[in-house]
């Protein structure tokens, strides 16, 4: 079956991984601006990171026959550092008229602090100012629920948003619902362990429905597993699920959404 | 996307798995117990968070789950945005 990983950090990933999700049945990939696994020493640093995203990466998944697509902004881990944020966001409307951009991501929270809030509302302006799609990530364990609660907070107090130009990603059993309810996408990141197993996501969309839900790896240089959506659509085979409801899940439902940026093109539907 | 299986059908797939999952978490609690506490130091909360876990999991609801993630989770504080002096309307 073909699919869509809607949240993958192919960077991080080898030419061989390309290969496999091309066997797998992968047609496009998404790709959010992340942080890097270390602090970046100053603004060029981002500069040449989404030159990367925009110019190098795009011609790499293309040899796979891949479409790639990506995301721009400053991670919640180094905004944390509002000096430096400020000058990444000045420096993001350089990119946005690039074929390859869907918008303004993976925006969000880490720790949920005063500054990391900060340059979320700042960056949401952006999005508003520009008219971009919104991706945005919620924190890791302990701090999730209070942090996507936070995140729902602050996309509702812009009135200029649209929720349903917004996914909010990395949904749990104790998020999605308020996330859905506000009327935003939600992306299933499928981790081995953290996050959401492809177990617990099937369960998910089988509570939930298929309506505004993607899945993703959101593969990167942790343990992670780039054909991580593969198995999730062998999970819901299993359980008997038809092909043209899997489909939705894997592939339509991440075309709906990226056909809210206006310089996505989607693909001709067999 | 309703769940197309009976629970025979669940369990013939998922029982193995289920029973390998409870002999881990046994064990895991075994290990626990063998280990030593230190002397004058306060119980450690993540103990009672297991616990408050093991005993949510006999309470026959549907969203055992989400139960367990709100037990592991920090709470939400209505008054976020005053507290970080930012112009949001928290707490809805």
């Amino acid at each position: 079956m073909r699919y869509i990983d809607p949240h993958i950090h192919m960077v991080s990933r080898t030419t061989d991984d390309y290969k496999r999700m091309a066997l797998a049945g992968c047609a496009m990939v998404s790709e959010p601006a992340f942080w890097a696994g270390f602090d970046r020493s100053g603004p060029e640093g981002f500069r040449d990171y989404f030159r990367q995203l925009t110019e190098y990466e795009s011609r790499r998944a293309a040899l796979y026959g891949i479409r790639h697509h990506c995301w721009l902004c400053i991670n919640a881990k180094e905004a944390e550092n509002v000096e430096l944020s400020r000058q990444v966001i000045a420096m993001i409307p350089e990119f946005l008229d690039r074929a390859s951009v869907l918008g303004i991501g993976e925006i969000g929270l880490n720790k949920n602090t005063r500054n990391e809030s900060t340059i979320f509302l700042e960056h949401l302006d952006l999005a508003a100012r520009t008219g971009e799609l919104v991706l945005v990530h919620t924190p890791h364990l302990a701090d999730k629920y209070a942090g996507t609660r936070m995140i729902l907070d602050m996309v509702a107090s812009d009135r200029r948003i649209d929720p349903a130009r917004v996914c909010i990603d990395h949904v749990e059993e104790h998020t999605i619902r308020a996330a859905l309810d506000a009327g935003h996408w939600v992306g299933m990141t499928l981790y081995p362990t953290t996050k959401c197993t492809p177990v617990r996501a099937a369960d998910m969309i089988e509570k939930y429905g298929t309506e505004r839900i993607m899945v993703n790896s959101a593969g990167d240089w942790g343990h992670s597993d780039p054909l991580a959506v593969p198995e999730l659509i062998f999970e819901l085979k299993s359980r008997g699920h038809g092909e043209a409801e899997i489909r939705r899940v894997v592939y339509e439902n991440p075309i709906h959404f990226f056909s809210g940026c206006p310089r996505f093109v989607p693909p001709v539907m067999s | 996307m309703p769940t197309r299986r009976t629970v025979p059908q669940v369990l013939d797939r998922d029982f193995l798995e289920i029973r390998a999952r409870m002999l881990d978490l046994a064990a895991a609690l075994d290990r626990i117990d063998r280990a030593s506490l230190p002397s004058h130091q306060t119980p450690d909360q993540r103990l009672a968070q297991i616990r408050s876990g093991l005993e949510a999991l006999l309470v026959p609801e549907s969203d055992r789950a989400e139960t367990i993630q709100r037990l592991f989770s920090l709470e939400y504080d209505p008054h976020w945005s005053k507290r970080f002096e930012l112009p949001v309307q928290s707490g809805r």
